[in-house]
């Protein structure tokens, strides 16, 4: 609406109060069946209005990378605090390999890393606030899983972290593997993938449990901290960082099962594939440069390389980018702003960080892992 | 607006046009409004269903049927990841609401009749820890009380290893208060029979003593005659039965197992954290209650009672109380759907009700936002209309009547 339609409706408005607070004279019948009609064009105003915005949400699910450049900032929906991959420091600042990669791919398109709005969720809200437009890009330790693609309406681009089911307990308890648990209160959150591994587990151990299950992972492990629960499951990477909060982390033990296949990555709205590829060329491009030998520190000078696939890569040969929507250079302004996958990983859950968490299935498939980057041609 | 209406009613002459008769336009434009209404639900819902099927989501009633896969902790009927449905989740969930609503009730009515009524007392001591509680438990969120209960009371409780042992095969630890477990030999219908027995025999007893001091004045030993018959009686042919060698009641002890006591009855710590907070809380509120409808019996109907010699107790019982329930009634049934519906608080202190369990893990599993809501939002309308209807019932029985 216009300016000048703002007005002419105030100024409409205005007379309508004027009427109504100033007619004494009763013969105008006229004049009042003419309020009646602006009223009854007020209605139908609104109730077009209405309308109109519930179809305009319709439409605009559609395209998402217009929809962030036109805010100027990308919506992220990260963890509540997990350590390592989604979780403010002192400062506010947003850390952890999940965060990293929605500032790769605000750096991709703004090239600003820190143009991001985080938006904390709980596990069982956070399918419901990415398929409701709340969050453009959902990345939070997500397990991609079949139902989740194809009945939830959401797809996962990439694969950013492999990981698997894990329990912790007490080293008091003196139990050395899952298969002791017979009888045991466990604490899990709900709405993830681990309630139902948990659920599988036993019964196909044939062991009796009692679940309790909290809604946030906050509240999960203070739960079992407090002595609630004899064990505490989820993904063994969750595992390590929520021991960092135990009150005595040493008293805990991790124990050696893994009891699932959890694929953690970033999740997206289902239907808009160019938003799609944006977000796993992202990831595509973090891993492919750590192939490469292509590192925050020597990304400028690795423009210059012959090699065709760094070529290609950065943006100084051919026009990969333009194909998604983006710059030619989007992988240059990834690496610069973020750095590659094993840079990444290392300063937020690997050697360089408080997780200590080995490489493992997350190395580069030239390594033995199972990261393997999509080549750009 | 008032100004046009008297001085259109007064100056319009009686018989004009249909169409500029203000009853008959009134009536249209109230159509319109409902027609506009209707129509922008439909619109809104085709819309919803569209965005729905072009976003790939499920949606429809059908999960309900399907295998739910997990585990809750608090299970009134049978219920196992492997075999049942979303639907017997959601069966769970009501349940666990319900069980906590209706134990909830009962119990804060009775300690709020009973902090409304030292609230008054002429005991100084008495009323003014009356008024301290109440200050105390409205003024603080019901939040922070229940994980107040949880965290700080039954965190506190120690570790299954080190169970508090109560005798009488009650222990109390970290994972909640354990019992021994009734078990029914086939001839408890014996002991069912005389229960039932006792019971018919005590409500025709105190029919005939209210009949007879209505007629003679002469005064009945009702309480201890109702006492005899609805607990000695059964206990005595309990303890017949036992000797002859027929027990009809035996119990299963709570034993210790690996991590913590197995057998017996548990009640989860997360149960009596939620139970404890919402009567606390909710009594606050019903002492108010109770104080302003006895404030608002007259003084005179206490000083007649007592110039007629009634004791004190007995004039609150039958003078002040029955009068005041007339004030009482009401804003009562509010706290009672308040209290129904602040168990969803039980969401934060992980007991598995409605709202934990259906908008929580089944929400979050089947990803069919629109379906799960509404179902719970009606699920807690018609719990509340229930209620509130019953109370209705009970009001006009109680309310003045007029001649």
């Amino acid at each position: 609406m216009d300016f000048d339609a703002v007005s002419t409706e105030a100024a409409r408005n205005g007379l309508t109060e004027a009427r109504l607070g100033g007619i004494q004279d009763p013969s105008s019948h006229v004049e009042l069946l003419g309020e009646h009609t602006n009223m009854k064009k007020a209605l139908v105003t609104i109730a077009f209005g209405l309308t109109a915005s519930l179809f305009a949400t319709a439409a605009s699910a559609q395209a998402t990378l217009n929809s962030v450049k036109q805010k100027g900032f990308l919506t992220c929906g990260s963890n509540t605090g997990l350590a390592g991959f989604g979780q403010p420091d002192a400062q506010g600042n947003w850390t952890g390999l999940d965060v990293d990669l929605c500032r790769a791919i605000a750096a991709a398109i703004f090239d600003d890393p820190t143009k991001v709005r985080y938006i904390p969720l709980a596990a069982k809200d956070r399918f419901t606030a990415l398929q409701s437009g709340e969050v453009d890009v959902l990345s939070r330790n997500s397990t991609a899983t079949m139902s989740r693609d194809t009945q939830l309406g959401l797809d996962f681009p990439a694969i950013n972290y492999f990981d698997g089911q894990g329990f912790m307990v007490r080293k008091k308890l003196g139990v050395s593997s899952a298969k002791e648990l017979n009888g045991a209160s466990i604490c899990t959150q709900q709405g993830t993938t681990t309630e139902l591994n948990l659920a599988d587990y036993f019964r196909a151990n044939n062991m009796k449990y009692e679940v309790v299950a909290f809604a946030t992972s906050d509240e999960t492990f203070k739960a079992y901290d407090a002595g609630r629960c004899d064990a505490f499951t989820t993904d063994a990477s969750g595992l390590y960082a929520e021991r960092l909060r135990a009150s005595a982390p040493d008293d805990h033990i991790v124990l050696p099962e893994i009891i699932s296949k959890e694929p953690l990555g970033p999740a997206v709205r289902h239907g808009d594939n160019q938003w799609g590829d944006i977000v796993r060329w992202t990831h595509m491009a973090m891993l492919n440069a750590e192939e490469l030998g292509v590192t925050k520190a020597n990304v400028d000078q690795m423009k210059t390389s012959d090699n065709p696939e760094i070529k290609r890569l950065l943006g100084t040969e051919g026009k990969f980018g333009e194909t998604v929507g983006l710059t030619n250079d989007w992988a240059v302004r990834v690496i610069k702003h973020v750095g590659n996958y094993g840079e990444s990983f290392e300063k937020n859950v690997g050697e360089g960080s408080r997780l200590k968490i080995k490489r493992g299935q997350n190395a580069l498939w030239t390594k033995g892992g199972l990261q393997y980057g999509i080549p750009v041609r | 607006m008032n100004s046009v209406q008297t001085a259109v009613s007064q100056t319009s002459p009686p018989k004009k046009s249909f169409l500029y008769d203000p009853k008959v336009r009134g009536i249209f434009y109230q159509v319109v409004l409902v027609a506009a209404v209707i129509f922008l639900f439909y619109v809104a819902a085709t819309n919803a269903i569209e965005n729905l099927q072009r976003a790939r989501i499920a949606s429809g009633f059908g999960f309900l049927n399907n295998t739910a896969g997990f585990d809750i902790s608090q299970t009134l009927i049978q219920f196992s990841a492997a075999g049942s449905t979303y639907g017997d989740a959601f069966i769970v969930g009501l349940l666990n609401t319900l069980i906590v609503s209706a134990i909830g009730i009962f119990f804060t009515t009775f300690l709020g009749f009973l902090v409304g009524i030292a609230r008054l007392s002429k005991n100084w001591m008495v009323a003014k820890v009356a008024m301290v509680y109440v200050e105390v438990l409205r003024n603080v969120p019901l939040l922070v009380q229940l994980l107040f209960w949880y965290i700080a009371v039954l965190g506190a409780l120690p570790q299954p290893r080190n169970s508090l042992e109560m005798g009488a095969g009650f222990y109390l630890n970290s994972r909640g208060l354990f019992m021994a477990k009734p078990l029914w030999a086939p001839n408890i219908g014996v002991l069912v029979t005389v229960l039932v027995l006792g019971l018919v025999g005590s409500f025709f007893y105190r029919r005939w003593a209210r009949i007879q001091q209505e007629q003679t004045g002469r005064q009945s030993p009702v309480i201890k005659v109702t006492l005899t018959l609805v607990f000695v009686l059964p206990i005595l042919t309990w303890i017949v039965l036992a000797l002859f060698g027929a027990n009809p009641i035996s119990f299963e002890m709570p034993r210790k197992g690996t991590f913590n006591l197995t057998g017996g009855m548990q009640i989860l710590p997360e149960f009596v954290a939620l139970l404890l907070g919402l009567v606390t809380y909710t009594a606050a509120f019903i002492a108010e209650v109770v104080r302003a409808g006895i404030l608002a019996v007259s003084k005179g109907q206490t000083e007649a009672a007592g110039s007629l010699g009634l004791p004190p107790g007995k004039i609150l019982r039958l003078v002040v109380i029955p009068q005041a329930m007339r004030v009482i009634i009401p804003p009562l049934t509010s706290q009672y759907l308040n209290l129904t519906k602040n168990s969803s608080l039980a969401v934060a202190i992980g007991y598995p009700d409605l709202v934990q369990v259906f908008m929580g893990t089944v929400l979050n599993q089947t990803g069919q936002a629109i379906e799960v809501v509404v179902i719970t939002m009606g699920v807690y309308l018609t719990i509340s209309l229930l209620t509130s209807a019953f109370m209705n019932v009970y009001n006009r029985r109680v309310a003045i009547v007029e001649r």
